[in-house]
């Protein structure tokens, strides 16, 4: 069944590498989502340990630019994250975030970027357990579609 | 005498708390004193609030933190009030603090105690419906968040040598098992009482099952059922076998508008509200959205702001209603229930439910009533602290105030509203003494970094084992010493332990460091502390970032330590890539116009101007009518019994003779400028007054029903009265009212309709008052009561039992069957439908009251437009946030009272204006106020004026400069939240310390260590 908490597209199978492990650029409003990854922390909630949480005032602060740049700089997923709707601490950013969001997401699967890469949720302070579930939900679906394969700006090899 | 500046609150739940807040913030020293060992109250219990559905620990917890890490608040957990003496401006209180066996200076919040302790003893805080350790944490968000240890469970504390697993577990060495009572003796100037409410207890009552029947719980067991943080952790579940229950009852009422022994005759006015919240979010709760829930109900009670609304939102959802009076609650099988009721016909039904919620009310807090007695505060018949109508906060002892549910049963807002009043009060009695006992800090000069190049410091935390028995500290330390700019990085066992936190001050100076990174908890809790560190080492605040990785790293990968240790170096990467390009930023502040601005002089207005000048500050009191009293001047008295006019006249005189009150009227307001602490504004007058508030109490319209569906005949027969003109009638004195033989109220009339889907509040109390006075005239009279939903909230339900015993007639009407009202040659005919009897009744009244709607002023849009404040969709202004800012807006140094609010009776409206007095003299009482540091800059060079920012803007704090045609930030107003900068279309928005650059320095660096192959790339 599908979290309400989470909104993102279909899976693309992918093969993953062995050994691999996605690497996730979270955003989280300061007011909502990154309390209720604190919460999560505070209860114990366990999640797997893929992702990068960037703190933002306000889920409205989060540009196309910033998702695209993660990308760019070779993160395997994003999620941006805030406060429910009607719940913004600044009366409306988190629903310019949604509308930004869902344009950027039409775009990015024009451009061949898999849905389930990027990834937008709503969670409030008090959901520690949501959040730990978001993380997981997100990270499996990212593993699932392998390492990114577009936008990355330059090859790497150790 | 010299009155004392500092305030004694009683009792830290929200109303406690809002207290506090405002006296600490408006130049008071407070010492909130709390039984429980963290603050909070009833709200931190709840799940969700009405009628926005917030999380309730969301919304509540930011001010229990502000109210913990305040200079001027001394919190007093586990603390109790002993005895006061004195008087007025000069009391003597003996506060007796209990021991916490744990010392709050050493406890890092582990919770090793907890986990170690063996003895476990049922979660009060849950209502008994989980367990707890007897070394505990009240709740998770707890402020101070500090364990305790309970003595009466406690093996050691019993039997000395027993036990002790905590003092081994604890890495701080906290407990202190030697730890003893201290009386602190308080000199204070004024004692705010805010001892709350206890839910009543329903044990009593064997109709309802509980206590004997498994699955009947009541609402605040219900609340914690429900909540994330509760005993099933927010899957909602039933007590006896754990299943998700698929059909749930809500028994309304019960203690409440009862007369029996055991139970309370008021209303308690929270809980057709709370069912009707826990019924809709239990709807959202149910798998697969399944579950069928009933509230079984009297008269539905939703007379607030946003309530109606909110009612007729969950009929819609499928919430079911039952108008009847339950009979009895009995077990059915599979521990499922069968209540018996009567529907509104009389005719008996029986309907099965898996979970029964018990609708409990409110009484006065029963831990609160010996000391209540002991400090000599009056109680009424209900048991509430007494208060008077034109006084709603003060008690029968002068110098003693009281707010929250502790004086009637009341909802969070009205609770907010009276906390804020009593501060007024307080503030008004000690006015001399203000910022007379307050501590400020000061901080050395700051160094100007900006020419030196990045010298970062990294400070990585053990927290005792919390971190480091997980993430190798060392490793990341190591780690950190090789990044670029880092010129220094040490590991600490607890870096927030005051020992720490001075060496770190001296590291700063020692070392030259000028950007600083601390990797430990959450900046949430702690980032306040280190950047005061930081200003004390003589460096800007903002040239510091934290990586928390403890919260969302050691404790969120417990098995996976070497993710974890690779995650922890991550973040201080990212960290460090932040906070080099952080810029020290200025503290911002704007100076105070000390001199307020009311718009309005109906009680509201003139109350909220007689507040603030008689603190000594300069007000403005702008009126366009002729003269005082707005709409109080049509009211014949208070639904207590109290007459109207000589409270008026007492006040048109305190105004008239204020020598700080400057009386503008037959004036309105022409234009606005500013933010605050600067604001300007014209008056058609053609003065300019500068302010540096604003309160608007701009009241409100009764609504004549000239013509359409609610007429009934007004303005056409002389027998027609609207509630107001009647009350004109009682204030002259109309003999003629006592040779009338029948009258007939119509209620309801042009409000919970589809055109205005709100209700009026004040309109059922005022009509049954109305309906007891003309029995008092002609004790003979017939009277007819046409109702919809009897709404005499609170105490005001006494009025209707009144009522009823007097031989008033009620009848219920619906919307489907509207009374009809003609005129049979001057006489007039009223024909309803009486639900009861199933039939159609004829009266024929020689009076037809009409109580109608209280409706917005339809100026208010053009007022509040200039003051930038939001109006709501029922056409009233709209406040900050409904439930915890009831008096401020979202434009901060602007204020609203009274009836532009909502429609409320004369003892709200009061209440209301002070708490707007205290919010505006918290700006009023400093030379100048903060403003935020980290806010939005345009590089005119890059803007193109296309002025999307000022669209997304939710503060309307940019603006398009005529003049240039770029966007000019108002710093006063902006709140930095960065959405003025996501919609930029050409990069020339910025936040400070926010940009672009900034964040994506910090994205970088959370995927610099990823090793992208060329398999990788397609």
């Amino acid at each position: 069944m599908e979290d309400k908490n989470l909104q993102s597209g279909t899976n693309l199978a992918a093969s993953p590498t062995a050994n691999w492990e996605p690497r996730i650029v979270a955003f989280l409003c300061n007011w909502c989502s990154y309390a209720g990854a604190d919460l999560a922390g505070v209860s114990r909630f366990q999640y797997p340990p893929n992702i990068r949480i960037i703190r933002v005032p306000c889920s409205g602060r989060v540009s196309a630019n910033m998702i695209l740049d993660a990308l760019k700089a070779g993160a395997d997923g994003v999620l941006v994250s805030g406060c429910h709707p009607g719940d913004c601490h600044y009366i409306s950013g988190n629903l310019h975030a949604r509308r930004r969001f869902g344009l950027l997401k039409n775009f990015l699967e024009f451009l061949g970027i898999e849905p389930g890469r990027i990834n937008f949720s709503w969670v409030s302070a008090s959901e520690g357990e949501q959040f730990s579930e978001v993380v997981k939900k997100v990270t499996g679906r990212v593993k699932a579609l392998g390492p990114t394969r577009r936008l990355v700006k330059e090859i790497r090899i150790d | 005498m010299n009155p004392k500046g500092s305030v004694l609150v009683v009792g830290a739940g929200i109303a406690g708390v809002q207290a506090a807040l405002d006296l600490a913030d408006g130049g008071y020293y407070v010492h909130l004193v709390e039984r429980r060992p963290a603050i909070g109250g009833g709200m931190s219990q709840l799940d969700k609030t009405f009628p926005t559905n917030d999380c309730s620990a969301c919304i509540l917890s930011p001010k229990l933190v502000e109210c913990g890490r305040h200079l001027n608040i001394n919190l007093l957990t586990l603390s109790e009030l002993v005895s006061i003496d004195g008087e007025p401006g000069d009391f003597r209180a003996v506060v007796r603090q209990h021991p916490r066996y744990v010392d709050t200076g050493k406890c890092i919040a582990c919770g090793l105690c907890a986990e170690k302790c063996p003895k476990k003893v049922k979660n009060e805080f849950n209502m008994g419906l989980s367990e707890r350790k007897a070394a505990y944490l009240l709740y998770p968000q707890a402020v101070p968040l500090k364990y305790a240890i309970d003595s009466k469970n406690c093996i050691w504390l019993n039997k000395p040598g027993r036990c002790g697993a905590c003092a081994k577990a604890c890495p701080a060495g906290a407990i202190n098992f030697d730890d003893a009572p201290k009386d602190h003796l308080l000199e204070v100037g004024a004692v705010v009482l805010a001892p709350g409410f206890s839910p009543f207890d329903p044990s009593a009552l064997d109709f309802t099952g509980y206590g004997r029947v498994p699955n009947v719980v009541t609402s605040m067991e219900f609340e914690r059922l429900l909540s994330p943080s509760g005993p099933c952790l927010g899957h909602m579940e039933r007590t006896s076998d754990h299943k998700e229950p698929k059909r749930i009852a809500w028994l309304q009422c019960v203690g409440s508008r009862d007369i029996n022994k055991a139970c309370h005759g008021y209303c308690s006015s929270v809980c057709c509200m709370y069912a009707i919240k826990q019924a809709v979010i239990a709807k959202e709760h149910a798998t697969g959205g399944g579950l069928s829930a009933h509230i079984f109900f009297m008269d539905m009670r939703t007379h607030g702001k946003g309530f109606e609304g909110y009612y007729n939102r969950a009929q819609t959802d499928g919430v079911v209603f039952h108008r009847s009076r339950v009979h009895s609650v009995i077990p059915g099988k599979d521990d499922n229930l069968i209540i018996r009721y009567a529907d509104e016909h009389g005719k008996a039904a029986e309907e099965e439910f898996d979970l029964v919620v018990l609708s409990v009310g409110l009484e006065l807090n029963r831990n609160a009533i010996s000391l209540m007695d002991k400090l000599g505060v009056g109680f009424d018949s209900d048991g509430f602290i007494v208060t008077a109508p034109f006084a709603p906060v003060s008690t029968n002892r002068p110098g003693v105030f009281v707010c929250g549910a502790a004086s009637e049963p009341k909802d969070i807002p009205q609770s907010v509203v009276e906390a804020s009043a009593a501060a007024l009060e307080a503030e008004r009695l000690l006015a001399e003494a203000r910022w007379s006992k307050t501590k400020t800090k000061e901080f050395p000069p700051e160094r100007d970094v900006r020419p030196e190049p990045p010298r970062i410091g990294v400070f990585v935390c053990h927290c005792g084992i919390n971190i480091s028995s997980v993430v190798d500290v060392k490793a990341v330390t190591e780690y950190a010493k090789g990044l670029p700019n880092v010129v220094f990085a040490q590991d600490n066992l607890f870096t927030c332990s005051q020992d720490t936190i001075n060496q770190m001050s001296e590291t700063i100076r020692r070392e030259r460091l000028n950007r600083v990174v601390v990797a430990s908890c959450s900046p949430r809790t702690h980032e306040p502390l280190f950047q005061e560190t930081l200003r004390e080492a003589g460096i800007n605040k903002y040239l510091f970032e934290m990586a928390n990785i403890r919260d969302q790293d050691s404790w969120v990968h417990r098995d996976a330590p070497k993710m974890a240790t690779l995650k922890a170096k991550d973040l201080v990467r990212m960290a460090v890539a932040k906070v080099r390009g952080d810029e020290p930023l200025p503290y911002n502040s704007v100076p105070v116009t000390r001199a307020a601005l009311v718009v309005g002089a109906g009680v509201a207005g003139m109350t909220a101007a007689l507040s603030l000048a008689d603190q000594g500050f300069k007000v403005h009191l702008v009126e366009r009518k002729d003269r005082l009293w707005g709409h109080a001047r049509k009211f014949y008295r208070t639904w207590q019994g109290d007459e109207v006019r000589p409270y008026l006249e007492d006040m048109s005189r305190a105004i008239e003779s204020h020598s700080k009150i400057e009386l503008h009227l037959n004036t309105t307001i022409e234009d606005a400028s500013g933010s605050v602490g600067q604001f300007k504004t014209s008056l058609s007058d053609g003065s300019l007054i500068e302010h540096g508030v604003a309160i608007l109490a701009i009241g409100g319209e009764s609504f004549k029903p000239r013509q359409g569906k609610w007429n009934y005949l007004y303005g056409r027969n002389p027998n027609v009265h609207t509630l107001l003109e009647l009350d004109k009638r009682f204030i002259e004195g109309d003999q003629d009212l006592k040779g009338l033989g029948q009258a007939v109220f119509i209620h309801c009339v042009g409000s919970r309709v589809p055109e205005r889907p709100y209700c009026s509040r004040v309109c059922c109390t005022h009509a049954i008052d109305q309906a007891l006075k003309l029995k008092e005239l002609n004790p003979e009279m017939d009277i007819f009561m046409l109702y919809r939903d009897i709404r005499t909230y609170g105490k005001r339900e006494r009025l209707y039992q009144e009522a009823r015993g007097k031989g008033i007639v009620f009848v219920r009407y619906d919307l489907e069957h509207l009374p009809e009202v003609r005129d049979e040659g001057g006489r007039l005919l009223v024909r309803a439908h009486d639900p009861v009897l199933d039939r159609y009744i004829n009266l024929h009244p020689d009076l037809l009251v009409l109580a109608s709607a209280v409706v917005p002023r339809d100026d208010m849009g053009r007022l509040s437009k200039l003051y930038k404040c939001a109006v709501g969709a029922e056409g009233f202004l709209l406040e900050a946030h409904m439930k915890l800012r009831p008096v401020d807006f979202a434009t901060e140094g602007v204020y609203l009272a009274g009836l532009c609010h909502y429609p409320k009776p004369i003892d709200e409206t009061i209440a209301q204006a002070k708490a707007a007095a205290a919010r505006a003299a918290i700006v009023l009482s400093k030379e100048a106020v903060p403003a935020e540091g980290v806010t939005a800059q345009v590089n005119p060079a890059k803007c193109t004026g296309c002025a999307v920012c000022t669209q997304v803007c939710p503060y309307s704090a940019i603006n398009i400069d005529p003049a240039t045609a770029k966007a000019v930030v108002n710093v006063g107003l902006c709140k930095g939240c960065g959405a003025c900068v996501a919609s930029c279309r050409s990069d020339a928005a910025s936040l400070k310390n926010l940009g672009n650059e900034q964040i994506m320095a910090a994205i970088e660096a959370a995927t610099e260590d990823v090793v992208i192959g060329p398999e990788g790339l397609v």
